[in-house]
């Protein structure tokens, strides 16, 4: 059996990074949905309305297990971080609320007309669901934002404790919600859903292009293969955008990090001692076995850049002064903080790379005929959303032990009345539960991905049509 | 960060405190979820009734661009409670923690379920996914009621009256979902949703009776049940079942559903009258106790009321586009 808190952060840890999947598909797929409904609409073409079609059902599927997964994360605060929300609710339970009215409440409505009702409403309506879709699931991000970049950098409060138990009450809304971090958060995480979209749709398109090619069906001019090309360069488009745009940003964010949270950039630079002149380690080891699970090690060797984390932290200077891990209360687990960051960094190059590559090939007319690039574009198809894995990873990990920096530790906001055995219990039901979610989802996808726009619509085509209606409309 | 004693100061807008004004909006957010995703768990179980291959398809398409929008409702009830009673919140979710999970998995059942189910045509998947769409959607309302009951009476566990209470609750939706289906279906299928609703109201009103009598030996609740507010919804219950009886005979599915969307508000509105002004009875904590403080409820209720009337357009602009029978196939 595990201790409530224990089992109760690796439960929330597994149903956020199973649930983040979701949102990431639908806020990615969103502009592409907005923009694919407009060309449909105003020119009839059938391309069009297939890409219509074939996104918005993944879209469909993907919101559709993001609202249950989702519903999870919320009640969660509830019954197993009773005393956080008890402590924090004044200023963390509005940003939820308000997150349901104004954006789910607006994507949940719309969807419905949207994934149901071509046939039913006029073009303009449509149009405006797309839109309202797209908005909604955008503003979702707003208010999940709002509220953990409080959590990060929190301001605009006071800290009353009475008899031990510790309140936290609003003072000043705007210094609150309009929290530095916000926007940092915000850009990474939007621009980091769009070019996970984007690397999803390229490998699924270079999938089939590359599969047409090596059964010998290629013919420009068929459907089909215009489909995949048009998804194929729409897809390319935005990762030629997205993906420099989030390395640079993220150079930035890190330097905002090490301002306003220098515990969690020592963390990812796995720093102990305050030093200046501090290496980028590209590749470290602890010096003893010993020390590999143990964040305060002492000693660690690898190959670095000399001064590249200092430089990183301060914007240029190779000689800034890093705080260590050693003048803080507590530490996160630095292993888990400093390999996930490597990671993102790694995955965020290659995504620059694969960019620079794609867009080389399509200028010079090869797009369609580069095995080796379809082949990285197939590989890469879900790296994305494990690069956003990845950097909340980061973000969550490296802000412990803390639950609101430097205000509330996690181990202290877990439900005081929980027991072991009731949250082993749901751990183990997430864990079993999500996996099986999990293949679901990937069996449904690849299943839609692998049959493409046309079998669905021939299958329909051989479907008798349904059975006029009788009697309608009598009781109206 | 400076260490302050907190000073609970109440705002009054209107006359009315905004712990009263909290107090009822979380009631209301609550009813509006049992009603809308009510008639889509009714519309499980009628599901679980119906052989014909056709009529389950019917079944799913008639809930299909709304079940998504219905649900939010409960993440709205959660954020309201969460945002203007966080000490009810932690206390209720926490102490009832195996029973908020079970709802949760009945919710990932039932809204995955249909989604699964028209992946594939083949019968041993649908026969699968239909299961799984009928025990989500009696789950859910099965385990609401239980918790509904519980928080009412400030135990935790199951008892047999917060089971009776999860029964009527299934039982209630049966009469929601059937007028549902009399509205968005065609054939044999509407022909006797009539039936389906007449005797679903039946039971509910048994159960109700059962639910009342269990609730009277307890001697505190007795008291609070005798005075004129619960007496009143008890009556109006009473009336409204009686309202459907006749509707779903007479043949008017709207005078049907909206008698069982009065018996939802007043089964919720009799927890809230038997409760207030306790909001909370384990730990006793009354809403003016609960309620966060000034500026940060002031802005809630700004945002909610800027809000709610938007969302009430967004619903009615949905319904509005999918009035009538909704026919198998109908999407994209």
């Amino acid at each position: 059996m595990v201790d409530p808190a224990t089992a109760s952060r690796l439960q929330f840890a597994v149903t956020t990074i199973v649930h983040i999947i979701f949102p990431v598909m639908s806020m990615g797929l969103a502009p592409f949905l907005v923009y694919f409904t407009w060309k449909d609409i105003r020119t009839g073409a059938p391309l069009y309305e297939r890409l219509r079609r074939f996104w918005t059902k993944i879209f469909a599927v993907s919101f559709a297990v993001g609202t249950v997964t989702g519903l999870v994360l919320e009640f969660e605060f509830g019954t197993n971080f009773a005393a956080f929300s008890t402590a924090a609710g004044e200023l963390f339970g509005g940003p939820l609320a308000v997150e349901g009215m104004m954006a789910f409440m607006l994507e949940a409505t719309f969807l419905g007309i949207f994934v149901f009702g071509r046939e039913r409403v006029g073009d303009k309506l449509y149009f405006v669901s797309s839109l309202m879709v797209g908005l909604g699931t955008w503003l979702s991000a707003v208010w999940i934002l709002v509220a953990n970049s409080w959590m990060q950098t929190p301001r605009g409060f006071e800290v009353a404790r009475e008899s031990g138990q510790l309140t936290i009450l609003l003072t000043d809304p705007i210094a609150a919600y309009a929290n530095p971090r916000f926007p940092w958060m915000f850009v990474h995480m939007q621009n980091a859903a769009v070019l996970s979209v984007a690397l999803f749709m390229a490998g699924v398109a270079a999938y089939h292009v590359y599969r047409r090619h090596h059964l010998g069906v290629v013919d420009g001019g068929n459907l089909d293969d215009r489909f995949w090309r048009a998804t194929l360069k729409i897809a390319l488009v935005a990762l030629i955008i997205s993906a420099p745009l989030q390395v640079l940003h993220g150079d930035a964010y890190a330097r905002h990090v090490f301002e306003t949270q220098p515990q969690k950039f020592a963390a990812m630079e796995a720093v102990w001692e305050t030093d200046s002149y501090v290496p980028e380690y590209i590749f470290a080891f602890p010096t003893s076995i010993d020390d590999l699970l143990n964040p305060r090690a002492k000693e660690i060797f690898g190959i670095g850049i000399p001064g590249g984390a200092s430089w990183l932290a301060s914007g240029g200077n190779p000689q800034a002064e890093i705080t260590g891990l050693n003048e803080f209360e507590g530490s996160p687990p630095v292993a888990i903080v400093f390999w996930s960051f490597r990671a993102m960094v790694a995955l965020g190059f290659w995504f620059m790379l694969l960019a620079f590559w794609a867009g080389y090939r399509w200028w010079s007319g090869e797009l369609y005929e580069d095995r080796l690039l379809h082949k990285a574009l197939m590989a890469s198809s879900v790296l994305g959303i494990v690069g956003v894995e990845l950097g909340w990873i980061v973000t969550e990990v490296g802000r412990q032990p803390w639950v609101i920096q430097g205000v509330m530790k996690t181990t202290e906001g877990v439900s005081p009345g929980l027991t072991g055995a009731e949250a082993t219990l749901t751990l183990a039901g997430f864990v079993g539960g999500y996996l099986v979610l999990l293949s679901l989802y990937t069996y449904i996808i690849g299943r839609l991905v692998r049959r493409g726009p046309a079998e669905r619509e021939e299958a329909e085509r051989d479907q008798a049509p349904s059975p006029a209606p009788t009697g309608a409309g009598d009781d109206d | 960060m400076t260490e302050v004693a907190p000073l609970p100061l109440e705002t009054v807008w209107f006359g009315i405190p905004l712990s009263d004004f909290w107090f009822v909006v979380v009631f209301a957010f609550l009813a509006i979820f049992l009603f809308l995703d009510g008639w889509d768990f009714g519309v499980g179980v009628i599901f679980a009734l119906r052989e014909d291959h056709h009529e389950r398809e019917q079944c799913l398409a008639a809930i299909g661009p709304f079940w998504d929008g219905n649900e939010v409702w409960l993440v709205v009830f959660g954020g309201a409670l969460f945002a203007a009673f966080p000490p009810v919140y932690a206390t209720l979710f926490s102490r009832h923690y195996l029973l908020l999970f079970g709802v949760l998995g009945a919710l990932i059942l039932r809204g995955l379920a249909p989604e699964m189910y028209e992946q594939r045509e083949d019968e041993g998947w649908q026969t699968w996914w239909g299961r799984a769409f009928v025990v989500g959607s009696v789950g859910a309302p099965f385990l609401l009621g239980v918790f509904a009951a519980n928080w009412l009476l400030g135990i935790e566990g199951i008892a047999l009256v917060s089971v009776v209470a999860g029964l009527a609750l299934v039982a209630l939706n049966v009469a929601s979902g059937a007028a549902f289906l009399r509205l968005k279906t065609t054939g044999p299928l509407r022909e006797e949703m009539p039936d389906y609703g007449i005797r679903a109201t039946v039971a509910y009103l048994a159960l109700v009776v059962v639910v009342l009598g269990l609730l009277a030996l307890r001697p505190a609740i007795r008291d609070a049940l005798l005075a004129p507010a619960p007496l009143a919804l008890v009556v109006g219950s009473v009336l409204l079942g009686v309202g459907y009886l006749l509707a779903a005979r007479g043949g008017h599915p709207y005078v049907a559903l909206g008698t069982s969307g009065g018996m939802t508000g007043a089964f919720i509105a009799l927890v809230a009258v038997l409760l207030y002004p306790t909001i909370e009875p384990m730990t006793g904590l009354t809403a003016e106790e609960a309620i966060i403080g000034a500026p940060a409820v002031e802005l809630l209720t700004i945002g909610a009321a800027l809000l709610i009337p938007l969302v009430l357009t967004y619903f009615a602009v949905l319904y509005s586009a999918f009035s009538g029978p909704i026919e198998v196939g109908e999407s994209y």
